[in-house]
This record gives structure tokens, C-alpha cells and sequence, in this order.
């Protein structure tokens, strides 16, 4: 009895705080209406057609970790899918979508409710979701509905495997492990390579795995290949001493940033200073908090995208970010901020209309996709294959002076 | 007829009913098209809760051992029920191949059960807690870490990357470390949820209400006063943990063939504290409260998520609320004072139902 | 040479373990419950020292003691509102409710102060660091101040436990809470001072692992937390020289698994080596035995 007395307690306070939490939603909703005004002039700056589209509002929905572990990631992709979608809008006239986004704690169960709660709101096209290991249950359950998506940023080939109708906007791990070797290796950068890398993460280590893989067919000696994991990533100390005993004139960081920052920490303090190179993951290292930035001189990496680079649509995304949410984008923001104008763009082209069901959606868009040629902030006459991979340059670039430098 | 029945046996029917009854409702409101994709999507994951809840109870509430690795033995039931489904779906025809990995995920979580039951028999109370997590955290490492190929010459295994399987061109990487197992074919159902949530509340409802659950339970009370009348302690031990870590197995593989993706990261020491969270808060030793307290605690998060960024903080309140409110003194007081009438009750009427269970046998 | 520089690593890790396990044990000890909010307690000390030493520029030692004044408020809180209605109830439930205090904590933090990670800037950045052989081996000024902080801790520890009335108090309840009742021992006050200290010592070892480890983020001390605790275990719970030995000997394994073994699998090694002392001494390395009596 006192257990259902319990629940009967438990639900009852859900639902009435699920009430309050109806209203404070739409108190943010409106909060952030200024950000968007601000930001409309620098999409139309930017030239988007404006009022090319007229009909019903499409439902955009986005799927990321913004609670948890990983939450910097969907943070990052749900306020640049927000800011993308409020800039179109503005700049249309009328709406063109209507974007909702669902927490997943980078959790595969997690993600596949937060999609069938979107589905229950209607979801036409998917933006997300943002790590891999969710974005492969989640795509299976795309591919059995035939919906549209397209991830921002989760890498690895098995996600757009699940079906013809998934999309990456970001490099394959193996496209970016290969890409490394190749510069490294033309470029000459060093001669005996050693590897840090998260075995416990799908991203990182699928990097190490192609790296490796290309390495050996380009003669790069790689000396040690050193793994941590998310359990063990608090002292790196170790990884960055085996690296040095073997010798490593250049080590490989297919990580993340806030590790590969504790990661120069380290080499500085035990006076180790080889050629650090890193990938997309990469970018961020110069906005953490009180990090030295003078640590990070010299640190190249392959990245689709940089906060300071020069040209006026990243400068524009930039302020715009800056503005509504206090942060510098990364290259999360800016992949989730291609991913909603490509599909704008393919939706404009296509005459994809918020009255069509979502399986004729994803028809017309899978046909757009695989023909039109996308200028992003990642990266210029993006194309996609039928497999949904995007091929696209990488840019490298290297930190002088506490800034991106181009190569 | 209900009230002829022995009390344990009115309750087993009842837990069983609310079972049967979820399923029936759910069919209706899925026929009337009344369900939610949200609601409908957790249907599986709940039954795979459910399992877990109930057999992590028969640990911590019959044996009185607290188990915070759980999730450990519903990491090797998916990893290797997942496996044996992968291989054998291509050539043996579904049901086989279905019926098949929860055979082989509960057996191999059972083995493990006995390895980890080992300790057991040396350790109680924290230490106890300790090693079991452990054990979850040494799965979850080593799991991250594994790598299984398969190509002519048959199976690879390997702990460094994939690279180092050295298979064939054609050979086929079936475990990628922390990418876990891709590509899996969806084959759970709520049906097949809710039958083996029906089979795991007959296997251990029965064993609590036997002979053996009796001694389970004489173990938990007073351990040397049960070995003094010479109960066998190690058996009895090792057969309820062993029964627990099969069921957590069977869950796992019913979860992992739930999504296209099964990575050992799910099943760390946050889902065993997960699991744990429901038998408390379902009341320890309380089957039917477990089962009730996974399906409320596992669709709760989702019903917060017009919460936004708050979600987790008000799970986390709600949490804290409803334990305090759940376990205070006076409403401890106030269960003793209940169940101290029903034991009396019991004991009353023992010799009389004695003849009934006769009866209904 | 090699060695001796991955066993410094050890070590340097294991202080940092050690110092939480200090305070994880205490309140074991004393209060007989796992508090798993520990290591979110710590977050929320580096947090402030963040603030207070590398935004606002405070002195580091100012900034320290103010974040023990946070950390003891907020432990002090916790154990009222969340445990003390809970002091008669099983065991488990005082556990479960510890772990919707930690979850509660990260939330708040990350609603605070975001997810991005911050670079947490040294507290003893102005030290140098020891060097031997002629350069070939240097120990990070971090290092020896936590291993200094944490031998000074245990000793003052030990030293109020056995010598003053309070740490006696803590004792008689440690041993029997209902007899320290009837002796005149006020149970409640002797807990909350108990979990006072434990907070303050979780904010000197936010701190300390920060340093050594900068990255900050609301899930920082999660992982640390619970390492801890193992270290706790390790070394027999309850037990304060226990802790540091346990803390100790645990970051050497799993930095020297790391080095010869494999930097994937260290944590399980760290695991198995706890699960085989276990088996073979059931309380940990300097755990008393308890003897049932019928």
C-alpha cells in the first residue's frame, strides 16, 4: 500500500512540476527571441534566399547529450541548431522550421526515447544525434521509418551503415586517421610518432585505427601507441612519459580537447615538447578556462573548422554564437550549424514542404543530397555519396600565437 | 477464491496479475492507437528492468547482501546472448537463434555468478559491496577492450585493437572494443519482454516461498543460527546469487537485442546503482514493489523531459524526496507495525493453509 | 630510472586518492554510511578555488579556506537535510539517498557553471618542482605538497580522534552509537562535526587534485570519488592510516599497470588486485576484525 501511496506521490509531483516546466519553457523561448533579432541581420548579411520558402513549417529535431558526462557536445550542437534554425526563420519571413531538441545523456536507450518522444511531436527531419554509439541505435530506427538524418558529428562508419537515408556532415574517423597520416607523412612533421588515444571512446580509437593502419603504408615508424580511458583519463602523466622514453619526436592526439589539454600540461611539466598534432576533436583547446594558451603553440591540427578563421560567414556565425549563448563556438556548433542550412538548403531545392509526411521528406531529400554541392562553415562544395558520407578539404592549421594559423 | 489461498500465494497471484494486466492494457491502447512512440519505445527496456530489479532483489532482500555490480552480469548475458544471436540468425531460423541467446546470456552471466559468488562465502556487508563492484568494473574495462573477429581460419580475440586480430580480408570484426557490437538486428518485443518478466517472477517467487528461500532468508536473519541448525550456508548462498546473476543475463540480452548498437560502457556502475535505486525504493525484499518501482523510475526521466535543462535535477530531488518520505522512522515504524500483524496472522492460520497448499498442489 | 619516474607518478595519483579516501573514511568510520556525494563535494571545492584563486586572483591559501567554509557549510547541510531523517532507516536507503545527492550536485554545478571543461591553474604554481640525477627525475611540487598535506592531515586526525573530548565522542559513536547516546555522547552533533571535517578535507583535496589534474568539469569528481573509496576499502574502511596506505598503493598499481601492463586495462588490474586482497584479508590492509558474537 505505502508503495502505491509512494508512486501515487512520485507521479502526482511529476506532473505538477511537468506543469511548471511547460511554462518555463516557453519563458526561455521568449528570453531568447532577442538573440534571434540580433542575429537575423547577419543571416541576411550572409544572403540566404530570402522568403524562398513559403509553406508549412518543417519539424526539425535535434538529439544530444546536454546533461552528463558529454553534455559540452550537445550543449554546443543545441545552441547552434537553435541559432541556425532562428536565423533561417528571420531571414524567410516566415517560419520554415519548427526545431525541437531532446536530451540523451549520451545514452543509446536514452537517445532512441528522446527520438521517439520527437516522433511523437511530429519529427519530419532529424539533426543529430551527436555522439556515436547513440547515433547507431538511433539511425536504426531512422532507416526502419525511412526519416531523414543527419548527424553532426557522429563519425564512425558503422552510423550512416544503418540505412540509405542517414547523413554525416563530419569526417569518417577512418577519412580523418588516414588524412593525419597523409599530412604528417608529406609534410614530413616527424619521423617516429607516438599515440595517445581514448580506447573507450568509439571516436577516438576508430582514428587510431585507420592512423595506424595508414601509417605503416606511408613508412611512418609510430614508436608507442598509448590508450586511457574514461575511468583512468584523470592522470595522463604515465601515457605522456612512455611516449617520451620511446622517443616520439610527434605525437598523434585523436582526442578531445579538455584531455588533450591536460595532455601539454603534462609534457610541459616533465619538459617533454615534441610536435603535437591533433583532429577535429581538437578545437576548443584555445576557449577552455584557464588554460596557458602558450602550452598549445605549436599544436597543429586537421580540423574542418576554426573559431578565428578570417572569412565572413565564420566571423558572422561567430559574433552570432558569442551573443546568444556567452561561449566560442567549436567545431560541434559549427557541424550543427551546416547541418540545419544544408538541409534548408536541400528542403528549398527539393520543394519539401512541413505537409508531407516524413517518409516523402526523406525521399526528396536523399535524392538532394546526393546531387547538390553545400558551402558550409566546415567547409566549401561539400558532396554527399548514396552511403551518406560527405566528402569534403580538411584544413590544417597550427597555433601561433594563441591563434589558428593556416599551413 | 482468492481468499482461500495461502497470504504468499494471494500475493504471487496478484504481482502476476498486475503482469498480465499491463500487458493486456498496453495491447488494447496499442490497438485503440492510443500509445505513445515514446511510451511504446520503453516497453522493453522497462521489461529488462523489471528482470533486473527483480533479481537484484533476491540478492539484497532475501540473501541481505548488497550487490552494487550488477550490471556486470547483465553485461556478459548481452555480450555473449548478443553474440550467439549474430551468428547463429544467419543460419538457424529465428526463434532458435532468439531462444537460443537467452539460453546462452543467462548461462554464461550464471557462471559467472559462481565465480564471483566465490567471494561471496569470505566477505559480507560493505567488502562484499566492494567486490562486486569491482567485478562490474573489471567487465565493463575488459569489455571496452575486447576485440573478437572471425574470418576462415575462425576466431580472433584480442585485448589491444582491432588491427592486432590479423584477419583475412573477408574476415568479420564481431566485437570492436568500445564500440561494442553494431549492426544487431532488433528482435526484442514487449512480448517476449513480458514473458520472460513472468518466467523470472515464477522462478524466484517459487524459490523465495521453498524450502530453500526459507533457509535463503534464516541465512539473512542470523547467520550463525542457521548454520548452527545446519543449514547449509554455502549452498544456499552461491544458489541465490547464481539464480540472480542468470536473470541479470537473460535481462541483458533482452535489452541489447532491443537497439542496433551494444556498447560495454551502458553497463557500468551507474546502471548497478540504477538497478539498485528500484529495489530500495521498491522496498528490499518486495518483489511486486521492485517490479513497480523499475516501471515508474524507468519512464519518470522520460516524463520529465518538458523540463529541459532541469530534467536530472528534479530526478535527483524527486529521488531524495521520495527516499526520505519512503524510509523516515515513522513510516518504518508504521510498515514494522503491518507486518508484524501479518506474521501473527500467518502464524495463526499456518496449519490450516498447510492442508490448502495440499489442496491446490 | 624509468621506474622510479612512473613510481613518482604513482605516487603523485595515489596522494590525491589517498587525501579523499581520508575524508571517505571518517565519516565511514564514524557514521557507518557510504558517502558516495563525496566526491561531488570536492567539484564543488574546485569549483570555488577556481573562482576564487584563478579568476579572482586570490591568494591560493585564502582561497582554500574559503572553500572549506563552502564545502563544510554544504556537507553540514547535506547531512541534515538529506541523511540525519534517515539515521534509523536500513543502511541502503542512507546510500541511495547519497547518490541523488551526488546527482544533484553535478546538475547544479552544470546548471552553474556550464559543461565546459575549465583549466584549473595550480595552487602551488609558484613552487618548483624537486629535481634529481641531474634532471632526470623531477618530483612536481604538487606531489610533495599533497603528500605533506595528507601525512599532516592524518596525523592531526588521529591525534583529535584519540585526544580530545570530541574525537572521543566520535569514538564512543563510532563504537556504539545507542550506548554513546546513553552515556551522554550527543549523537547528532558528533555526526555533523564529522561530516564537517570530512567536507573540509574534501575541499583541500579538490584542490590538490586539480592541481595536479587541471581539468574541471561538474563530473570531475566522480571517478576520483569513487577510486577513493576502493583506496578506502583497500586499505581496511575506517581506518585512517588505512586510507592513506590504501590511497597510496592504489595510484602506484595503477600506474605501474599502466606502464607494463596495458593503459587500457589498468582499471581492471586495480580491481583484480583489490578483489585478491579482499579474499585473502577480508577488512583490508589495516582493518580490525570484527568478531560476530551469538
Amino acid at each position: 500500500m505505502k508503495k502505491l501511496v509512494s508512486s501515487v506521490l512520485a507521479a502526482s509531483m511529476v506532473l505538477s512540476l511537468a506543469a511548471c516546466g511547460s511554462s518555463a519553457s516557453t519563458d526561455t523561448a521568449s528570453s531568447s527571441e532577442a538573440a534571434s533579432t540580433s542575429t537575423a541581420a547577419t543571416a541576411e548579411a550572409a544572403g540566404e534566399g530570402s522568403g524562398a520558402y513559403t509553406g508549412t513549417p518543417i519539424k526539425i529535431g535535434g538529439i544530444g547529450p546536454v546533461t552528463g558526462g558529454a553534455a559540452i557536445y550537445g550543449q554546443a550542437v543545441k545552441n547552434a541548431e537553435e541559432l541556425a534554425v532562428k536565423e533561417i526563420n528571420a531571414a524567410n519571413g516566415s517560419d520554415v522550421f519548427e526545431w525541437k531538441f531532446e536530451d540523451d545523456e549520451h545514452d543509446a536507450e536514452k537517445s532512441v526515447n528522446a527520438y521517439n518522444t520527437l516522433k511523437d511531436w511530429g519529427l519530419q527531419v532529424l539533426a543529430g544525434p551527436v555522439t556515436t554509439t547513440p547515433s547507431i541505435a538511433v539511425a536504426a530506427e531512422t532507416a526502419n521509418d525511412n526519416l531523414f538524418m543527419m548527424t553532426p558529428s557522429a563519425s564512425a562508419p558503422a552510423v550512416i551503415e544503418s540505412g540509405d537515408n542517414v547523413f554525416q556532415i563530419c569526417f569518417t574517423d577512418p577519412n580523418q586517421g588516414v588524412a593525419s597520416a597523409d599530412y604528417i607523412a608529406e609534410n614530413k612533421l616527424g619521423t617516429k610518432v607516438g599515440i595517445i588515444y581514448d580506447s573507450s571512446d568509439a571516436y577516438s580509437s576508430g582514428i587510431y585505427e585507420k592512423f595506424k593502419a595508414e601509417a605503416a603504408a606511408k613508412n611512418l615508424e609510430i614508436v608507442t601507441a598509448e590508450a586511457f580511458t574514461a575511468d583512468n583519463k584523470s592522470d595522463l602523466s604515465t601515457q605522456v612519459a612512455k611516449c617520451q622514453q620511446a622517443g616520439a619526436d610527434l605525437v598523434f592526439l585523436p582526442i578531445y580537447y579538455q584531455e588533450a589539454s591536460q595532455i601539454l600540461i603534462a609534457a610541459n611539466k616533465s619538459g617533454y615538447a615534441p610536435v603535437f598534432f591533433g583532429c577535429d576533436g581538437m578545437d576548443g583547446i584555445l576557449t577552455i578556462e584557464g588554460f596557458d594558451t602558450s602550452l598549445a603553440e605549436g599544436l597543429m591540427l586537421l580540423t574542418p573548422f576554426a573559431a578565428d578563421a578570417q572569412d565572413e560567414k565564420t566571423q558572422a556565425f561567430v559574433s552570432a554564437y558569442k551573443e546568444a549563448y556567452g561561449d566560442t563556438p567549436n567545431q560541434f556548433a559549427a557541424d550543427a550549424y551546416d547541418v540545419v542550412y544544408a538541409i534548408y538548403q536541400a528542403a528549398v531545392a527539393g520543394g519539401i514542404n512541413g505537409d508531407m509526411d516524413a517518409s516523402d521528406v526523406c525521399d526528396a531529400l536523399k535524392a538532394q543530397f546526393t546531387s547538390m554541392t553545400f558551402d558550409g562553415l566546415t567547409g566549401d562544395g561539400m558532396t554527399w555519396d548514396a552511403s551518406g558520407a560527405v566528402s569534403k578539404a580538411p584544413k590544417a592549421v597550427v597555433i601561433k600565437d594563441g591563434a589558428y594559423a593556416a599551413m | 477464491m482468492l481468499k482461500n489461498m495461502k497470504k504468499s500465494t494471494k500475493s504471487n497471484v496478484i504481482t502476476l496479475g498486475i503482469v498480465v494486466g499491463f500487458y493486456v492494457l498496453i495491447q488494447i491502447l496499442s490497438a485503440a492507437g492510443a500509445l505513445t512512440n515514446s511510451f511504446s519505445g520503453q516497453l522493453v527496456p522497462i521489461c529488462a528492468y523489471v528482470i533486473m530489479a527483480v533479481s537484484l532483489n533476491l540478492t539484497v532482500g532475501m540473501l541481505g547482501e548488497l550487490s552494487l555490480g550488477h550490471a556486470g552480469f547483465m553485461s556478459v548475458g548481452a555480450f555473449s546472448g548478443t553474440l550467439v544471436y549474430v551468428v547463429m540468425s544467419e543460419n538457424a531460423p529465428q526463434p532458435l537463434a532468439l531462444l537460443l541467446a537467452f539460453v546462452v546470456g543467462g548461462a554464461v552471466a550464471g557462471l559467472f555468478g559462481v565465480l564471483v559468488g566465490i567471494p561471496v562465502l569470505r566477505l559480507s556487508g560493505d567488502y562484499l559491496a566492494i567486490v562486486t563492484l569491482a567485478f562490474g568494473e573489471i567487465v565493463k574495462n575488459v569489455m571496452n577492450a575486447c576485440y573478437l573477429g572471425v574470418d576462415s581460419h575462425g576466431l580472433h580475440f584480442s585485448l589491444k585493437d582491432s588491427a592486432s586480430l590479423n584477419l583475412e580480408v573477408d574476415g568479420k570484426v564481431l566485437i570492436n572494443g568500445a564500440m561494442g557490437i553494431t549492426g544487431i538486428k532488433k528482435a526484442s518485443t514487449f512480448t517476449i519482454g513480458i514473458v520472460l518478466v513472468i518466467i523470472t517472477l515464477l522462478v524466484i517467487l517459487n524459490l523465495v516461498n521453498s524450502r530453500a528461500g526459507r533457509a535463503i532468508k534464516a541465512i539473512r536473519d542470523n547467520e550463525i543460527a542457521a548454520r548452527s541448525v545446519g543449514v547449509p550456508i554455502t549452498k544456499y548462498k552461491l544458489m541465490a546469487f547464481v539464480t540472480s546473476a542468470v536473470f541479470a543475463g537473460v535481462a541483458g540480452v533482452l535489452y541489447a537485442l532491443n537497439y542496433s548498437s551494444l556498447v560495454a560502457k551502458k553497463f557500468d556502475y551507474n546502471t548497478s546503482i540504477l538497478i539498485l535505486v528500484f529495489v530500495v525504493l521498491g522496498g528490499i525484499g518486495n518483489l511486486r514493489g521492485s517490479v513497480i518501482a523499475a516501471a515508474v523510475l524507468t519512464v519518470l526521466p522520460e516524463l520529465l523531459r518538458s523540463m529541459n535543462d532541469y530534467r536530472m535535477l528534479i530526478y535527483a530531488i524527486v529521488l531524495i524526496v521520495v527516499m526520505i518520505f519512503n524510509q523516515s522512522p515513522e513510516m518504518i515504524a508504521l510498515r514494522k507495525r503491518l507486518t508484524a500483524r501479518f506474521r501473527k496472522e500467518d502464524a495463526e492460520g499456518k496449519g490450516a493453509k498447510d492442508k490448502e497448499k495440499k489442496g491446490v498442489a | 630510472m624509468q621506474f622510479l619516474s612512473y613510481l613518482i607518478n604513482g605516487i603523485s595519483l595515489g596522494s590525491v586518492y589517498a587525501l579523499i579516501a581520508l575524508g571517505y573514511t571518517m565519516v565511514y568510520g564514524i557514521a557507518k554510511m557510504l558517502n558516495f556525494a563525496h566526491g561531488d563535494v570536492i567539484m564543488i571545492g574546485s569549483y570555488v578555488v577556481f573562482f576564487a584563486f584563478g579568476s579572482a586572483g586570490m591568494n591560493p591559501v585564502l582561497a582554500i579556506v574559503l572553500s572549506m567554509v563552502v564545502c563544510t557549510v554544504l556537507g553540514v547541510t547535506i547531512e541534515r537535510v538529506a541523511y540525519r531523517p534517515l539515521r534509523e532507516a536500513p543502511s541502503l536507503a542512507v546510500l541511495i539517498t547519497a547518490i541523488g545527492v551526488s546527482y544533484l550536485l553535478q546538475q547544479v554545478a552544470q546548471l552553474a557553471w556550464t559543461s565546459n571543461p575549465k583549466s584549473f591553474t595550480s595552487v602551488v604554481s609558484g613552487l618548483k618542482p624537486i629535481s634529481l640525477f641531474g634532471g632526470q627525475l623531477t618530483i612536481s611540487a604538487e606531489t610533495v605538497v599533497t603528500i605533506i598535506a595528507c601525512i599532516v592531515i592524518m596525523v592531526v586526525l588521529i591525534w583529535f580522534v584519540n585526544n580530545t573530548p570530541a574525537g572521543h565522542a566520535m569514538l564512543a559513536v563510532s563504537e556504539d552509537r545507542g550506548a554513546a547516546q546513553l552515556m551522554g555522547v550527543n549523537v547528532n552533533a558528533t555526526i555533523s562535526l564529522t561530516f564537517a571535517i570530512g567536507s573540509a578535507l574534501a575541499a583541500v583535496a579538490g584542490a590538490l587534485l586539480c592541481s595536479s589534474y587541471p581539468t574541471l568539469q561538474p563530473t570531475t569528481g566522480a571517478m576520483p570519488g569513487i577510486k577513493a573509496f576502493v583506496a578506502a576499502v583497500f586499505g581496511g574502511i575506517g581506518s585512517i592510516p588505512g586510507a592513506f596506505l590504501g590511497g597510496i598503493l592504489l595510484g602506484i598499481i595503477e600506474n605501474l599497470s599502466k606502464a607494463y601492463i596495458s593503459t587500457q586495462l589498468s582499471d581492471a588490474i586495480v580491481f583484480l588486485v583489490l578483489v585478491v586482497v579482499l579474499i585473502v584479508k577480508p577488512t583490508g590492509l589495516l582493518g580490525k576484525k570484527v568478531n560476530v558474537k551469538v
